[in-house]
């Protein structure tokens, strides 16, 4: 069970306010994904649910009960720290069994979980370890068990892989998903990186300036997003955003089309213009081709195969089934 | 974190210390401005029972127009400038040459260290004793194996003296905090300095000496506060004979020894406000650190 | 860094570097010896290093001439109140102010630290004549409240430097993870603030312990410590080289010890923090 709602929540710091009033539901079971640049509010929204900052308006209601003001210990929730978090003077085993003891659970069955928890989780052999003696893969992963022996009605994780490397990223971002396939209970995941969003996401919050810009599930905000922001932000590499007489032509203010509905071609095409940095990734080649109708350089995506050399001259023509388009607001139009 | 409860918490925990700290300033500062304006010699009966005599400003006058007052100015910066000088100069050298890869460093560092640990009375005694006494003190007998008359330190030479036993107690501090800094040093600065052909020198020019100067000015603020009001030295040495009574002295003595409160109090308040146009500067550098 | 340094360079490092400490050293390791020696070999001409009748006579004569016991419990009942009441008071205000700061925290630390500028000698007069009024004067229970106040100051900005080291993402998972107020402090808090107290109490010992300007002119007969006990070997009559050598090293003995093992922690009390 794990169903959250949030009703007209805000927060201010002072006189300044980093969350005008919003709402926001959470399915029971879902993986939602808070997203946005840094400074956005996303983790001060998570920290609202947590209950590790008072909300300076609005109900916060957690399957049904208003928790607004339950101190976080109460609210049944579990949480993945940006830093660990982990308690520098326990080992592996008291870090994990922390939120029983303090729940006051008999020893057997303490025992029981930590256990459980440290083999899904592959610490058996590290258990007696201190975490200073761990790398940070490990130390991730303590921190998710001492966060699922608990058996809360949700999970929430902030920023959990930015301190690993790249390659590390990549597994725990699957044993994360694969973790909530198997447990199905509520998590919520904020990131800056919009790659974790898309994979993981069953929806997706994207925030800017404490606002939420668009809810909904990877799909929808890739296919159509409601604005500039959220079509900026979503997608890699970014979509193209062109603005002018081009724009003009379709009776909008901006017109966005991703590098891969852009089709390249050495003889003829909608837009003439010359090719500059290739980016090979075997699989797939990125081009930056600077177009005499727009000022900045679009990207394309193409084959793996195609090689072009620095300045020679291509034509570009955008795929109009997956052209958007935008008005003066930067709202989509239909 | 910071929620409705928790604050009102934390003010209550703050409270004692804040209380205390504060009549602490308050109450003898209030009592010394009031004595400093107050003809008060408990010698010739005045008491605070019987009323004292206003003279308004006649104490400050009087305490700086004595003619021990600039001496003992004079005295007071000659100290503490020169045991500044000596133990940053020499503090610097001891501190690159402890960075320098060596076995037992350990044991060296508490070695250098220890001076510091000494209570001041015990280092005046054993020095005035042991090493300055002009018959069977160490130095004359140094003097005397090398040929020399042996100096006759505390009364002849008084004031070198006593910045030399000064110097000896504050060196560890010195070399300790410098150091610490030349510690924390980025070694690929020095490494960077040294691919861009910069020589030994240089690279302590350059790169380490502007890395110590935040430690030396933090040196020079806490000693300066500390030798200002140096006392147990003089005290345990010379008693503040043979012109080695600083102004921190000389408030001491017109206040226990000859008995005259109020030309003492106001004395007082010229030594507050000395340490207070040095504190200002600590106070910036320390409050500038706070906001890291 | 990973350069190799020749055997012959470190030799010659630590061959200077030996040297320089034992000069530095010198007068304590020569008050060490000289409290061994009898008094006509203390003051030998030549002096005599090493081979000499080692003698603890000095020792004896010094306990029986000046009751020694009497001061080092003076300095032990000063140092040890001083730092344990001091301690009770800067916890919970430097606790509160590393993890609820406020915009008046840095005001109030700076003003704490303002108050350890107060030139003790500018106060002198008023705090000896309140000592007097209530009767504190040469009173052990006064001097330990009086060095506690002044070492405030650096007991709450040296356990406020360790405090705020400890993250706030820690105590906020504890409270995630169900502890209370209470736990959160019996079993997080406490355990990593641990090393910080100790060495704060440390170097709180130190500080009081070697304190001589209120204990030589708050104390006489009664409450005086060990400041006082060697001052008065300043009078002519002390001037026996041995026994004054075995009074010091009695003196200071405890707190060399002390020393040594705090000295890591030294630089950061006695420079606010600002040097680590």
């Amino acid at each position: 069970m794990g169903r959250i709602v949030l009703n007209q929540v805000s927060k201010s710091f002072g006189s300044t306010e980093v969350i005008p009033p919003l709402d926001l539901a959470i399915e029971d079971g879902e993986f939602a994904v808070f997203v946005g640049p840094s400074g956005c509010g996303k983790s001060t929204l998570l920290r609202l649910i947590a209950g590790l900052e008072d909300v300076s308006g609005g109900v916060v209601q957690i399957d049904g009960k208003d928790m607004t003001d339950v101190p976080p210990a109460k609210r049944g929730l579990a949480m993945v720290f940006q830093s660990y978090a982990l308690y520098p003077h326990m080992t592996v085993r008291k870090n994990i069994a922390f939120p029983l003891r303090m729940a006051k659970m008999p020893k057997a069955e303490v025992n029981k979980r930590v256990n459980d928890a440290a083999e899904i989780l592959n610490l058996t052999d590290y258990i007696d370890r201190r975490p200073g003696q761990l790398s940070g893969g490990q130390r991730q992963r303590v921190a998710i068990g001492r966060a699922i022996v608990r058996e809360p009605s949700a999970f929430l994780f902030d920023e959990p892989l930015s301190n690993l490397d790249a390659a590390l990223r990549g597994g725990m971002r699957l044993e994360i998903s694969e973790m909530h396939k198997r447990l199905d209970t509520t998590m919520i995941y904020v990131t800056h990186d919009q790659v974790e969003a898309m994979t993981m996401a069953d929806k997706i919050v994207v925030l800017q300036a404490g606002v939420i810009e668009q809810v909904g599930s990877p799909l929808e905000l890739y296919r159509a997003p409601c604005n500039v922001f959220v079509a900026g932000f979503i997608g890699s590499p970014r979509m193209n955003l062109l603005t002018g007489a081009e724009a003009q032509k379709h009776n909008a203010t901006t017109i966005g089309i991703r590098p891969e509905h852009l089709s390249i071609s050495n003889e003829s095409g909608t837009w003439e213009g010359t090719v500059g940095v290739s980016e090979h990734l075997g699989s797939d080649s990125f081009f930056h081709v600077q177009c005499a109708a727009f000022e900045n350089p679009l990207t394309v995506r193409a084959d793996g195969g195609l090689e072009l050399s620095y300045g020679s001259k291509v034509f570009l023509s955008p795929d109009m089934a997956h052209m958007h388009y935008f008005d003066a607001n930067g709202l989509r139009i239909e | 974190m910071a929620t409705q409860q928790s604050r009102s918490a934390a003010r209550l925990m703050m409270a004692p210390a804040v209380v205390l700290l504060m009549g602490w300033m308050l109450v003898p500062l209030i009592m010394t401005l009031f004595f400093s304006f107050k003809k008060y010699v408990p010698l010739r009966g005045d008491t605070i029972g019987n009323g004292l005599d206003w003279v308004g400003l006649q104490n400050y006058e009087r305490f700086i127009s004595s003619s021990s007052f600039w001496p003992s100015v004079q005295t007071t910066l000659i100290i503490v400038i020169s045991v500044l000088l000596i133990t940053i100069f020499l503090g610097v050298l001891l501190a690159l040459l402890l960075d320098q890869p060596m076995w037992g460093q350990g044991v060296i560092r508490i070695l250098v260290i220890s001076p510091f640990f000494v209570m001041p009375t015990v280092s005046a005694l054993v020095w005035k004793n042991m090493f300055m006494d002009p018959v069977n003190g160490i130095l004359a007998h140094l003097w005397k194996f090398f040929g020399a008359e042996p100096i006759q330190w505390l009364s002849h030479e008084s004031l070198p003296s006593i910045i030399m036993i000064v110097s000896w107690q504050w060196l560890p501090f010195a070399t300790l905090i410098l150091l610490t800094a030349i510690q924390s040093l980025d070694r690929e600065q020095l490494e960077a300095a040294e691919m861009d052909g910069a020589q030994r020198l240089k690279r302590f020019w350059h790169i380490v000496l502007p890395h110590l100067s935040r430690a030396i000015t933090i040196v020079i603020l806490i000693q300066t506060i500390f030798l200002l009001s140096i006392f147990a030295e003089i005290f345990v040495t010379t008693g503040g004979a043979f012109g080695t009574k600083t102004l921190t002295y000389l408030i001491f003595q017109r206040v226990f020894d000859s008995q005259n409160i109020g030309l003492g109090s106001a004395g007082g308040v010229y030594a507050i406000i000395l340490a207070n146009i040095v504190a200002i500067f600590l106070m910036r550098i320390v409050g500038k650190n706070l906001d890291k | 860094m990973a350069r190799a340094v020749t055997t012959k360079q470190k030799a010659i490092n630590t061959a200077f570097a030996l040297g320089v400490a034992l000069l530095i050293f010198f007068p304590i390791l020569w008050t060490i010896l000289t409290s061994f020696k009898t008094e006509a070999q203390a003051i030998n001409d030549p002096p005599i290093f090493f081979f000499f009748d080692w003698t603890l006579e000095n020792y004896y004569a010094v306990q029986e001439r000046s009751d020694y016991m009497k001061f080092l419990w003076n300095s032990i009942f000063i140092a040890g109140g001083s730092t344990l009441l001091g301690i009770i008071i800067a916890v919970p205000a430097a606790w509160s102010m590393a993890f609820v700061p406020s915009k008046r925290t840095k005001d109030i630390l700076l003003w704490m630290l303002s108050t350890k500028m107060l030139p003790a000698v500018g106060v002198l007069y008023p705090i000896y004549l309140l000592f007097i009024e209530l009767g504190l004067l040469d009173s052990r229970g006064g001097l330990a409240f009086v060095l506690m106040l002044i070492n405030l100051p650096i007991m709450v900005w040296m356990l406020y430097t360790y405090f705020k080291e400890i993250p706030v993402d820690i105590l906020e998972a504890a409270r995630m993870d169900g502890a209370s107020l209470r736990d959160e402090i019996l079993y997080v808090l406490t355990p990593m603030a641990i090393p910080g107290i100790a060495s704060t109490i440390l170097l709180n010992i130190i500080l009081a312990w070697n304190e001589a300007f209120w204990t030589l002119n708050l104390t006489a007969a009664k409450a005086a410590p060990l400041t006082q006990f060697i001052a008065s070997y300043s009078s002519p009559e002390g001037l026996f080289f041995a026994k004054l050598s075995a009074a010091s090293v009695m003196a200071i003995a405890p707190i060399l010890v002390l020393g040594w093992f705090s000295q890591k922690q030294l630089v950061r009390g006695l420079t606010f923090g600002a040097v680590k």
